[in-house]
Parts: structure tokens; C-alpha cells; sequence
């Protein structure tokens, strides 16, 4: 499967799948030999899914639907899908702005995100988070984040819950992107995961640039793993569009974490494909080639995964086309949910802005 | 005079400064790609090259923090922040440092830094991009304010912010950005601490700021036509505030309604308010007034986001209700 998608090398960025194991602790498995085969038709369900809620959701902010800045998963869809199918219920995650696959993967309900999406009362959110405050505590999902970097100090304290006080083998993957490495936060967050060991699993999607501004201006290395060095935590950069590759280092990570091992460093290699946000006027075009675009295009996680799975002779044609119908079908009625659906009332403007105990 | 947008007005002013004064350097995130996110440095990479201004990383730590060491040794720092309610990443660089670093060393610091922020709700962003912050900073003794509400004043008003010797918060809001307005075609400037009164009146004055000295026009216009002929003063800049103004009008009205856009408590309409007290008790005959967003967050909804904002009827009804007027 590698060799049909040999990575290329793109302005100097190494995306060759350099592996940066600081502590020689990550077990060296073999491509593919722990994930089964109903687990991998699962993470591609969930790619699927977060890609056609994606579609869906970009058409309902054209239309006026959604407002402020919506920020778009796909070409990414392989990272969440991964670490979700990994994690357990009751282990938690952090999100950031770009966080619809995250809050799917972790097992978000499309109705509920939908009529968040829409400022609705049935939403995650009662509608007064949207996009980018999307959270199911039920779930484990502490939330997306509107400041970048705003996971990565919270899932240090989801650390010292599960680790220090409940002593329970639960851990928390923290998503960020590579820009949020460039935050003081990063760095006190790391440092303090690595010197209490703490159940973290810190998983950087490095998808080149943060707004219009590229890495090769805002990175002095090339790999952002390299930076768990300073912190003594194994560092590693895997290709963040390759579900298999993903999910031995995902494994290894959070089986780590699980042990009492501390936190693990994780570059996700990828490319986000639309714009910064929706509606910026950039998804081709702009700061990056229309080249460049389409030479990510062609890595598409989830053709990939397809691919892999029919020659593995998982699935067939068939199988993944009864799953994609399902899926629309299922985005569909989600829409419907969220239209359908009441407005906030007037009075919960002023609800939750502190607890009260008669609301629990 | 030309018709420009607000956005221009401030493009402009960065340009001009940066011709005049060859210290001055401009730096945050996305500033150099694409005009910036919202067009505010477009041409600026273009004509002064990329030693004068610069992207930065996601550091607003080091933004505003560099932004102190840089003016303390001779650059005029025009720094960026995208959003205001990112500048809480650095508050100990604005607070602790830049507020003080002059008063600490007895006079002997010059910090000519200028901070331009974008804030405000209005375009469904939630609750960490919709912030209103300036009460935060007028708090803190050794901060300039200011917050232009036409493309006029967003000009005039930067201009003489580069050329200030001491850290400005300059406080630009995103509905404005493509607001339109007349500008000089020659240079000027305007000066810190001088209210403008956007429209004259004889029957109360009304105290807005930034995107609400909008709101409160479009209310005086309908309130004209009910026979009531309000006064709006825009302070224009918060820190220093032109008292004066602000006095002279309330002792002429006898009433006085304050708009602003932040939080009720503690906001920029509580120390107006006071001040009136102090100084025109006398010739109050009703108690002033705030319009203000409720005492809670952005809601991202934008049915609720469109009950907090101060609308043009919760003027009106608060002007009426200074009058005595069912
Ligand atoms: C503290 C903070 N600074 C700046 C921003 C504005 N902003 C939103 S997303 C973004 C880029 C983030 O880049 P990255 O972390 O790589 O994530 P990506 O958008 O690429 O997924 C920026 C600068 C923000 N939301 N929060
Ligand atoms: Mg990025």
C-alpha cells in the first residue's frame, strides 16, 4: 500500500515519514498487524462520515445558515478517525477551531453537531457555542477550542485527573495544530505532561500552514516532533494521511500512556484542503499552489483507506457503497434535525453563565 | 476628500506612517500574505519590503512582548493582534511591561508601541472572538485607548497613534471594516482625548462608542422624527477621555444615555457615568442611563447574539425612558 502512495517531497518539507524516537520506547510493530479488520472498516465509516457532515455543513454556511468562522476538516479525516476508533469512552480529548472530525470521532451524535452548526437550543451547545465550541462530556470531548493552543494546558489537567487523583488508566489525546507549537502554552503543557508523566497523548496535525502563513516561515525545524526532545518524551512524525500508519503509532502512544509511561509528542503529517475558514475566498488558490493543492488531493486518506481495504479484501465495492449510502442518509436527517429544530429562548442568554444547582 | 472604507482608512494610515518614519515596523499573524486577514496591511509588504514588516508565529506572547523590547530601544512597533481576545495570551506583556516599563525606571523608558486589535460581536463568532476588552486596559494606569467609529477618525486617529510616544491599545471592530466614509486626500491627525459630537442635539446626550455610535445615529434619526433631538458624543478615544465634551453637553440636556458594546460591569459606562455624577449632578434631571451587551458571554447563536448587542430600540427605549416619555 506504501508504494502506491509514495509521499513526495514538497518544498523542502520532509514528509518521508522520518521517525524521531527519542526514547527508543515506541514498539517497532509491523505496518498493519494490530489493527483488525472490523476496526479499520469502522475508521473508515468515521472518515466518511466527518467528509460528507464537511460537505454538508460548508453548503449550510454559503447559504447563510452557519455563521462566524467554520473551519473545515477534510483531507484530515484520517487523524481523528484513527485516534477515536483508538480510545475508549470513557478517555477523554481536547479539540481545536478545526474540530468537527474530532467531536465525530470521539462518537458525536451529526444531528446534535448540525443544529449547533445552526445556533440551535437542540444543538451540543443549546446553540451558544457553534462551530468552534462544539463538546459532549458524555463522550470524553472537553471541547473545541476558538483560541489556538486552548487544548493543550486542559488536557494536562485531564492528566492529573485520571493519573493523580481517580488513578484510573484513562488517558486524553490533545489535538492541535503545528501553529499552536509556536504558543508559550505549548510548552508549559509539555513540560509539566513529561515531569509528572501523565497520560497525554499531545497529536499535532501539521497541515503546513496556519491561516495564510506557511511553516516554512513560522517553523525552524522541519518536523514539529523534533521539539519532544526538550521535554525527554518519545517524538515521532507519521504520515497523518495513511489510517494504518496511524494507528501503530496511535497504539503504541496511548498504550504508553495507559501504563504510566507519560505523554508522547505526535506530528501528524497532512493538508487541510478548503480554506483556512469557509468563505475566506483561499480553498485554491491564494497562498498555495493550485499544484500543491492537488498533489495532497491525491493523497486523500480516505480513497487510500478504500483502496486498502478492498485489496485486503475487507470490503468490497459493494460494502462501501451500502456504507456511504447509509451515511448520507444519516447527514440528511441531521439536517433536518437542525432545521426543524426550536431556537434558543430568549432567557438563555442570561443561563449558564454560572452553575446552578436546580439546572443539573 | 475621497470615500473610503474603514479598512483603507487604517491601510492608509499604516502606509503613510511607514513613508514618513523610517523606524516604524509592523508585525503579527498573517500580515504580510494576502493583506491580512481582514485587508488591514494589503500593499504594505509590496512598497516597504519584507524588513518593515513582518508574519509572525501564533505567539502573541512574543508579539506584544517584542513589541515593548523593540520600542524601548528605537523602533516604532505597530503590532497586530487578529482578534483582541487574543492579546490575553500576553497580558503580562501589555500589563506588567508595556503599561509600566516607563513609570518603573522613573521616566527613563519610551515605549512608542501601538497595538491595533480587532474586537466586537455582530458576525455570529462566539464567545472567544466576539470579546469587547477595552475596559480591561483603560483600567491599568500608562495605557493609551482608543476606539474609532468611522473611517475618518480610524485614519486621523492612527496616525497620531504611531506618532505617540507611549503604548496605544487601538481597538478597530469588524462590522466597521466595511463601513464607509469621507478622508482627507492631505495628511492630518487627530488628537488624542478630543470627543467628536457626531450629531448635535438639545435634548439629551447620547455617549457611544465605536460600532454603537452607529446604532445611536440611527436611533437620534427616528427619535428626530418623535420630536426628540438627541446629541451623540463619540469619545473616540477612552484613555485620555475629553471630559469636557462629555459635560458640556450633559449640562445643556440635562439627560444623559451611555452605548457601549462590552459588558455592563465595571464597563467604560460605569466611569462616564460616575463622571457626569461628579461633575453635572446639578443639571441632571433624571439618572443616567447605560445600553451595554448582558453580563454573559457572546452567545454564538445568533438569535441570542442579537439580543445582547445594544439594538437601535434599546437606545431608543433608553433615551425615552431618561425623558420621562412612555
Ligand atoms: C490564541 C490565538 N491566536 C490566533 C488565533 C487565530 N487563528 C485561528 S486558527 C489559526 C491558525 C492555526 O493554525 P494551526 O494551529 O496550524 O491549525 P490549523 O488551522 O492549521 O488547523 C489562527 C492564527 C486564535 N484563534 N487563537
Ligand atoms: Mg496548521
Amino acid at each position: 500500500m506504501t508504494e502506491a502512495f509514495l509521499w513526495i517531497e514538497i518544498d523542502g518539507i520532509n514528509i518521508t515519514k522520518p521517525k524521531y524516537d527519542m526514547s527508543d520506547k515506541l514498539p517497532d510493530k509491523k505496518r498493519g498487524q494490530i489493527a483488525d479488520n472490523n476496526s479499520l472498516l469502522r475508521i473508515y465509516e468515521q472518515m466518511l462520515r466527518i467528509r460528507l457532515f464537511e460537505q454538508k455543513a460548508q453548503e449550510l454556511y454559503v447559504q447563510g445558515l452557519v455563521t462566524g468562522s467554520m473551519h473545515i476538516y477534510t483531507g484530515q479525516e484520517a487523524i481523528a478517525a484513527t485516534a477515536g476508533e483508538l480510545l475508549r469512552e470513557t478517555d477523554t480529548i481536547t479539540s481545536t477551531h478545526r474540530g468537527h472530525g474530532h467531536c465525530i470521532a470521539k462518537g458525536g451524535q451529526t444531528d446534535k453537531m448540525m443544529a449547533e452548526l445552526l445556533g440551535r437550543k437542540t444543538g451540543y451547545c443549546g446553540g451558544k457555542g457553534g462551530s468552534m465550541h462544539m463538546a459532549d462530556f458524555t463522550k470524553g470531548n472537553l471541547g473545541a477550542n476558538g483560541m489556538v493552543g486552548g487544548g493543550l494546558a486542559i488536557s494536562v489537567g485531564a492528566g492529573i485527573t485520571n493519573a493523580i487523583i481517580k488513578k484510573n488508566d484513562s488517558v486524553t489525546i490533545c489535538f492541535f495544530g503545528e501553529g499552536a507549537t509556536n504558543e508559550g502554552v505549548f510548552h508549559e503543557s509539555l513540560n509539566l505532561a513529561a515531569i509528572w508523566k501523565l497520560p497525554v497523548i499531545f497529536l499535532c496535525e501539521n497541515n503546513l500552514y496556519q491561516v495564510f502563513t506557511s511553516v516554512k516561515e513560522s517553523l525552524p525545524v522541519k518536523d514539529v516532533s523534533v521539539r519532544a526532545t526538550s521535554y525527554g518524551i518519545p517524538g515521532i512524525t507519521c504520515d497523518g494521511n495513511d489510517v494504518i500508519e496511524l494507528y501503530d503509532v496511535l497504539e503504541s502512544a496511548i498504550g504508553r500512556a495507559r501504563n504510566g509511561q507519560g505523554p508522547t509528542l505526535i506530528e501528524a503529517k497532512t493538508y487541510r484542503w478548503e480554506g483556512h475558514y469557509t468563505g475566506d475566498g483561499y480553498a485554491r488558490g491564494g497562498y498555495r499552489s493550485i499544484e500543491e493543492i492537488d498533489l495532497w488531493k491525491a493523497k486523500d486518506p480516505i480513497a487510500r483507506m478504500a483502496k486498502y481495504v478492498i485489496e485486503s479484501a475487507i470490503a468490497d465495492n459493494e460494502l462501501l457503497e451500502k456504507i456511504e449510502a447509509g451515511l448520507k442518509d444519516e447527514i440528511e436527517k441531521a439536517i433536518h434535525f437542525a432545521m426543524e429544530s426550536p431556537w434558543p429562548d430568549d432567557e438563555d442568554l442570561y443561563k449558564d453563565v454560572f452553575y446552578e444547582k436546580e439546572e443539573v | 476628500m475621497t470615500v473610503i472604507k474603514y479598512s483603507q482608512a487604517i491601510r492608509d494610515a499604516i502606509a503613510e506612517e511607514m513613508r514618513i518614519d523610517q523606524n516604524v515596523f509592523v508585525m503579527g499573524q498573517d500580515v504580510e500574505t494576502m493583506g491580512g486577514v481582514f485587508g488591514c496591511t494589503k500593499g504594505i509588504l509590496e512598497e516597504f519590503g519584507h524588513d518593515r514588516i513582518r508574519n509572525t508565529p501564533i505567539s502573541e506572547a512574543v508579539i506584544i512582548g517584542a513589541g515593548v523590547g523593540g520600542a524601548l530601544t528605537g523602533t516604532r512597533m505597530l503590532v497586530e493582534m487578529q482578534y483582541v481576545d487574543f492579546i490575553l495570551h500576553a497580558m503580562d506583556q501589555t500589563i506588567n511591561q508595556a503599561a509600566k516599563v516607563r513609570y518603573m525606571t522613573g521616566g527613563k523608558a519610551t515605549v512608542p508601541l501601538i497595538i491595533r486589535a480587532q474586537q466586537g460581536s455582530g458576525r455570529g463568532n462566539g464567545a472567544q472572538h466576539s470579546q469587547n476588552l477595552e475596559a480591561l486596559f483603560c483600567h491599568m494606569p500608562g495605557l493609551k485607548v482608543v476606539m474609532p467609529s468611522t473611517p475618518y477618525d480610524a485614519k486621523g486617529l492612527l496616525k497620531t497613534a504611531v506618532r505617540d510616544n507611549n503604548p496605544v491599545l487601538f481597538f478597530e471592530h469588524k462590522v466597521l471594516y466595511n463601513t464607509k466614509g469621507e478622508v482627507p486626500d492631505t495628511d492630518y491627525t487627530i488628537p488624542f482625548g478630543k470627543a467628536d459630537i457626531k450629531r448635535s442635539g438639545k435634548d439629551v446626550t447620547v455617549i457611544a462608542t465605536s460600532w454603537m455610535v452607529l446604532k445611536a445615529l440611527e436611533a437620534a434619526e427616528i427619535l428626530e422624527k418623535q420630536g426628540i433631538d438627541a446629541e451623540i458624543i463619540d469619545p473616540r478615544t477612552l484613555v485620555p477621555l475629553d471630559k469636557e465634551t462629555i459635560i458640556n453637553s450633559v449640562k445643556k440636556t440635562g439627560r444623559a444615555v451611555i452605548v457601549h458594546e462590552a459588558h455592563e460591569v465595571c464597563g467604560i459606562g460605569a466611569e462616564i457615568a460616575f463622571i457626569i455624577m461628579e461633575l453635572a449632578i446639578d443639571w441632571l434631571d433624571a439618572p443616567v442611563k447605560r445600553v451595554t451587551s448582558a453580563q454573559a458571554p457572546i452567545p454564538y447563536s445568533s438569535k441570542l447574539e442579537k439580543l445582547t448587542i445594544p439594538s437601535v430600540d434599546r437606545i431608543i427605549d433608553a433615551v425615552k425612558e431618561v425623558m420621562y416619555i412612555k
